[in-house]
């Protein structure tokens, strides 16, 4: 039996207590009947909330299934991913689970990526649904260049799981979280483009709302899934891949950020 | 409930390769006293200015391969600072501590496996049950035993079913000691244990204990039952703000306080008290005081002197020094370190 764990390799390793530490938060997921509801109702939200703004409906009625996947995409990744993993982390924290948890062989890393995955699962699958939504009723075309939906949608991933990390140091107690999170929700939400087309703000505010997380997000699916940029000019693939790399190098400025700022000043129990 | 008897069960998972360690040792003359050593260790909260908190303070000892070394001491002593230490959760702010002859901060991947560790508050998601809590544990273990298994050996074998929040504290308590458990650690660190225990698991938890160190565990363990660590400790450290002010065997460390004999002359009586070698009088009108650190010849001095004058003592009780005792002393005492050490060299102040 030794001689088989020894054998067995350190990312096997790390993955079997990646797949514990999961299956554990996604069982707690599921029985937080309130947090369900929330994911299931988010898409419905979604719909109407851009029906009666209609940002993105700018550029026709013909690519309504893109703007549908795109505004999820952003949804998603704010409550979804944002919101569900503050307040993950912060019950955690204040159950002396986190502490625990590190009292064993498993490693931060993985602490940190067990407790997001079922918020980042749930997430993707609602991005999912709204896709295929989009393609069976909306008649969603092909997407332009997929690789970069693919790459916006991992990588706003990471930045909203790391700005969750960071907001736990402010969050004393869930109920707090109700607080401390509103500022990550409006502001990039705001400025995201979803709401007021970019190319509409004044100078100053414009690149802003450029620096902030969410809009990259929402440029690189809008470029991905319909190869147009926020000024309304389509691409081809190739050019379409430069009309990505700003908002490709904010998103990994934002990781950076995040990923330090979280080693620097996450708690992994509770203040006394 | 099966409590006894169960050393294939007890055994630490990696046995052979600890015995072959062990032996390599011995063959090789290599100290293998120290299973834990710590050197001056001081830990501090707060900033590095003066606004911080020096919650220990340089202390140094070591334990030795299958003993149970105890700390005690008040509230605020500094016990689950040192112990958070040596668990490799935080880094010593000065002083080197080593866990297995390594750095248990630094050098975590590598030590943690060996280790069990009961933290002094639970720390399981209350909606989870008893056996998902053992299975997502297990799951992160390197060469866990089967979960039924653990909770067997602490009595929860029937309470797999139930959510953590509908455990009782004592279950809660038995919970956290069956994850420590559950990988078979060569070394376990036990943070006040048995509290919140009724009397009977309490006593049931000792049997454990003591299988765990008859199979080669070593085990640390803080309490505040005095009790508990006259019980099962080989030795033990009492700590007071910081330091180590007494460390010993619990007869070494209980040996530290003088013994106590009162009394009551008879009234009228006009004989003085007599000086006896070695002891401390003092007289309080009638009540008489000695404190003496030979209770034999002290008692058998005193009860010659008032059998020579026909006095009759009232009240007259000998007491023998206790770990409580000695504990109380330190409680009450200045924060002076005060070094008791006898033949204990590795356990110093």
């Amino acid at each position: 039996m030794s001689a088989g764990i020894v054998t067995m390799s350190r990312s096997r390793q790390s993955a079997r207590r990646f797949a514990a530490l999961s299956r554990a938060e996604g069982l707690l997921l599921r029985r937080n009947r309130i947090a369900l509801l929330n994911a299931l109702l988010l898409p419905v939200v979604l719909v109407y909330s851009l029906k009666a703004f209609g940002g993105l409906g700018a550029s026709g009625s013909r690519d309504f299934g893109a703007m549908l996947v795109t505004g999820l995409t952003a949804f998603a990744l704010l409550l979804a991913v944002y919101c569900n993993l503050v307040t993950a982390l912060v019950a955690r924290r204040e159950q002396l689970v986190l502490k625990r948890l590190r009292t064993g062989e498993t490693t931060d890393a993985e602490i940190f990526a067990g407790t997001a995955a079922p918020a980042i699962a749930v997430a993707w699958a609602q991005i999912v649904v709204a896709a295929v939504a989009a393609v069976v009723m909306f008649g969603m075309a092909r997407p332009a260049n997929a690789v970069l939906a693919l790459v916006a949608l991992v990588l706003g991933t990471a930045v909203f799981a790391l700005l969750a990390a960071v907001s736990t140091v402010v969050t004393r107690t869930v109920e707090i979280a109700q607080v401390t999170t509103l500022p990550v929700l409006i502001i990039p939400f705001a400025l995201s483009g979803l709401l007021v087309p970019l190319a509409t703000l004044p100078e100053p505010l414009r690149s802003v709302a450029q620096a902030l997380p969410l809009t990259p997000v929402v440029e690189l699916m809008r470029l991905g899934l319909t190869g147009t940029t926020a000024g309304g000019h389509h691409l081809g693939v190739a050019a379409s891949f430069g009309a990505a790399a700003i908002p490709v190098l904010v998103l990994a400025a934002w990781t950076a950020a995040g990923a330090w700022a979280a080693r620097r000043w996450f708690r992994w129990e509770p203040r006394r | 409930m099966s409590w006894g008897g169960r050393a294939d069960v007890i055994g630490t998972g990696d046995g052979a390769h600890g015995r072959a360690r062990w032996f390599a040792a011995m063959l090789i003359g290599m100290d293998d006293t120290g299973v834990i050593t710590v050197r001056d260790l001081r830990r501090r909260y707060g900033s590095k200015g003066g606004h911080g908190f020096d919650a220990v303070r340089g202390v140094s000892f070591s334990v030795r391969r299958g003993e149970l070394f105890a700390l005690l001491g008040t509230n605020g002593a500094g016990k689950t600072s040192t112990m958070e230490v040596l668990e490799g959760l935080v880094p010593p702010a000065q002083g080197t501590v080593r866990v297995l002859g390594r750095d248990p901060f630094r050098e975590r991947a590598l030590v943690r496996r060996r280790l069990g560790i009961m933290l002094q508050e639970g720390g399981f998601p209350p909606d989870l049950t008893v056996a998902e809590t053992g299975r997502m544990w297990a799951g992160t273990l390197s060469a866990p035993r089967p979960v039924a298994e653990a909770l067997e050996l602490v009595s929860l074998g029937d309470r797999s079913g139930v959510a953590v929040r509908s455990l009782s504290g004592g279950e809660r308590r038995r919970l956290d000691l069956a994850m420590a458990l559950l990988g078979r650690p060569e070394v376990l660190f036990l943070d006040e244990p048995t509290t919140g225990l009724d009397p009977q698991s309490r006593r049931r938890t000792w049997l454990l204990i003591r299988e765990l160190l008859a199979a080669g565990t070593t085990v640390v363990l803080t309490t505040h039952y005095l009790e508990e660590a006259e019980e099962l400790a080989d030795r033990l450290a009492i700590m007071h703000q910081g330091r180590i002010v007494r460390a010993g065997t619990p007869a070494q460390v209980a040996a530290s306080q003088p013994a106590r004999i009162s009394f009551q002359l008879p009234a009228g009586s006009r004989e003085p008290v007599p000086e006896l070698a070695g002891t401390r009088v003092s007289v309080t009108g009638r009540s008489v005081l000695l404190q003496t650190q030979d209770l034999q010849l002290t008692l058998t001095a005193l009860l010659g002197w008032a059998n020579s004058r026909d006095l009759v003592l009232g009240a007259l009780d000998a007491r023998s020094t206790s770990l409580e005792e000695a504990f109380h002393a330190v409680a009450a005492s200045a924060d002076e370190p005060i070094n008791v050490n006898r033949n204990t060299e590795d356990v110093a102040a």
